[in-house]
């Protein structure tokens, strides 16, 4: 049997209350609203990268814990919102380690008439006071590669890249598809290279990167409207310049369930509610999401997630 | 044998990788933001005692390997073979050179060593911490010389060489770390 006792220490547990008391008060003095939105809901996302956990509520129903409150608060901005914050817990499966817990806190806001790069700079300033960092570096993801691989990501052929990728890591490489190679060499070489450069925010994905971002065109390269903030080489927060139009995320969402097929996945259903929603119209607007245990974790100069937590997942 | 999926790696499972029998020591979930999650598996060959890096995709799975640890008395050599005994059953089982490796250093009769079986055949043995052996061959003593100061190469039953106090003398027995292969203290002939 293992032991009652929780991971984090009193002093843990006060520095927690008091960054939340902080990051709320960050959002009333800029007249952010805060809103709470269902944790249990009846469709998920269609990422292959992400598993939800299903709870049976009953015999043929069952609903998705959501692993981000960003469809519902988008559906909110859509009927009128207006700039809106979310403090809450989100739910990914599998997802177990250091830098992991399958329940976790997330800080999510959104800013009308923000692009990626207004967000960024507001995720500067409230990282900048939550962990006393006043200075920070934005770096394009494709200068990023080439900077500490020596690569243009966008010139290298498949073979190329997975040779540089075995190369760099010193071992075979398991199979993986373009996107998949560039996800290695992000967290086994340029996220280790990144963390002693302190707060770091890499912009301008690849399309096929880009997620919820909108696309744009840039010395004839297509790239996503998004960010990544990594502190210490720890990734806090990932934001969006949003992508409203319904018929182009109906098309992602389902190439995602493409991919889960073919990866032998389990097919999710398209949360319909969110789309009719973009339909209707989202307002321009940039969005963002911020691991709020990981930022404790920072602030603390703490280890692992353990010990930033009451009850982590195995003491829960 | 059962296959194992990543979640499931933990230090001590024991995995086949590339053909080889590895016994995991470290596993750590690694995902970028958005995209393919990995775990960085740290693991130790059991034939060659090397260790291995490598990276798995989050889901994929190995094959367990046929691996046990017993507790076996060590019974002699051919020289061929070094031959142990389970203590329980009376079976035999016969370990080559390659396997003892190091270990031959500390073999004595009767003694209980940690034999590692793949497959049914010994892969690696382990002395234990601590062993009792006697020495066959070193320099005279020194009257006087109790306490402090100085050492001599001591030749103990096993072949194995120490370096003991210059107090200690020819056919007492001695007690050593295997690990760092250091004189511990005199023991008491049993």
């Amino acid at each position: 049997m293992s032991s009652w006792q929780p991971g984090a220490t009193r002093e843990v547990l006060e520095a927690r209350a008091r960054l939340l008391a902080d990051i709320r008060q960050f959002f009333a003095d800029r007249a952010v609203l805060e809103v709470e939105t269902p944790l249990l809901c009846q469709a998920g996302v269609t990422d292959p990268a992400l598993e939800p956990l299903c709870v049976d509520v009953k015999a043929g129903d069952s609903r998705y814990l959501q692993t981000s409150p960003e469809y519902a608060m988008k559906r909110l901005l859509a009927a009128g919102s207006g700039d809106i914050f979310q403090i809450s817990k989100a739910f990914r499966a599998d997802e177990l380690g250091r830098r992991h817990n399958p329940e976790y806190t997330l800080l999510e806001w959104y800013r009308l008439g923000f692009d990626h790069h207004e967000l960024l700079r507001e995720v500067a300033e409230l990282l900048s006071q939550l962990l006393r960092i006043n200075s920070w570096e934005v770096w394009p993801w494709h200068a990023l590669f080439e900077n500490i691989l020596s690569i243009n990501p966008d010139q290298v052929t498949e073979g190329e890249l997975a040779q540089c990728a075995s190369s760099a890591l010193g071992q075979p490489l398991p199979e993986l598809d373009r996107n998949g190679v560039l996800d290695l060499l992000m967290s086994h070489v340029i996220e280790p290279a990144i963390a002693c450069r302190g707060m770091v925010f890499i912009v301008d994905y690849p399309a096929s990167q880009a997620a919820l971002a909108r696309c744009f065109e840039r010395d004839g390269q297509s790239l996503g409207a998004r960010f990544e903030c990594y502190v210490d080489g720890i990734e806090l927060a990932n934001g969006y310049w949003e992508a409203g139009d319904n018929r182009e995320l109906r098309h992602r969402f389902e190439a995602d369930n493409g991919i889960r097929r073919q990866r032998g996945q389990q097919e999710r259903p398209v949360d319909e509610r969110f789309l009719a929603a973009m339909a209707a119209g989202l307002p321009d607007c940039a969005g963002v999401a911020l691991g709020v245990d990981r930022v404790l974790m920072c602030q603390r100069g703490l280890d692992d997630l353990d010990s930033t937590l009451a009850f982590s997942w195995s003491r829960a | 044998m059962a296959n194992y999926s990543t979640n499931e790696f933990k230090s001590g499972l024991k995995v086949m990788l590339d053909g080889e029998p590895c016994s995991i020591l470290e596993n750590e979930f690694v995902k970028p933001g958005k995209g393919q999650a990995f775990n960085r598996v740290r693991m130790r060959n059991l034939k060659t005692g090397r260790v291995w890096e490598r990276t798995f995709k989050s889901g994929e799975s190995l094959e367990g390997a046929d691996v046990m640890d017993y507790s076996l008395e060590y019974s002699y050599t051919d020289g061929e073979f070094f031959y142990f005994m389970d203590p329980d059953s009376f079976e035999q089982h016969a370990a080559e050179i390659s396997s003892v490796g190091d270990t031959q250093k500390w073999l004595k009769e009767q003694e209980k060593y940690d034999v590692t079986l793949y497959n049914g055949s010994p892969i690696s043995v382990t002395a234990p911490n601590f062993i009792e052996l006697e020495i066959i061959e070193t320099d005279p003593g020194l009257k006087g010389d109790t306490a402090q100061g100085g050492s001599k190469p001591a030749t103990l039953t096993t072949g194995a060489v120490v370096r003991v106090p210059l107090f200690i003398s020819q056919g007492e027995i001695v007690r050593v770390d295997t690990r760092s292969g250091e004189y511990v203290s005199r023991a008491s002939r049993s």
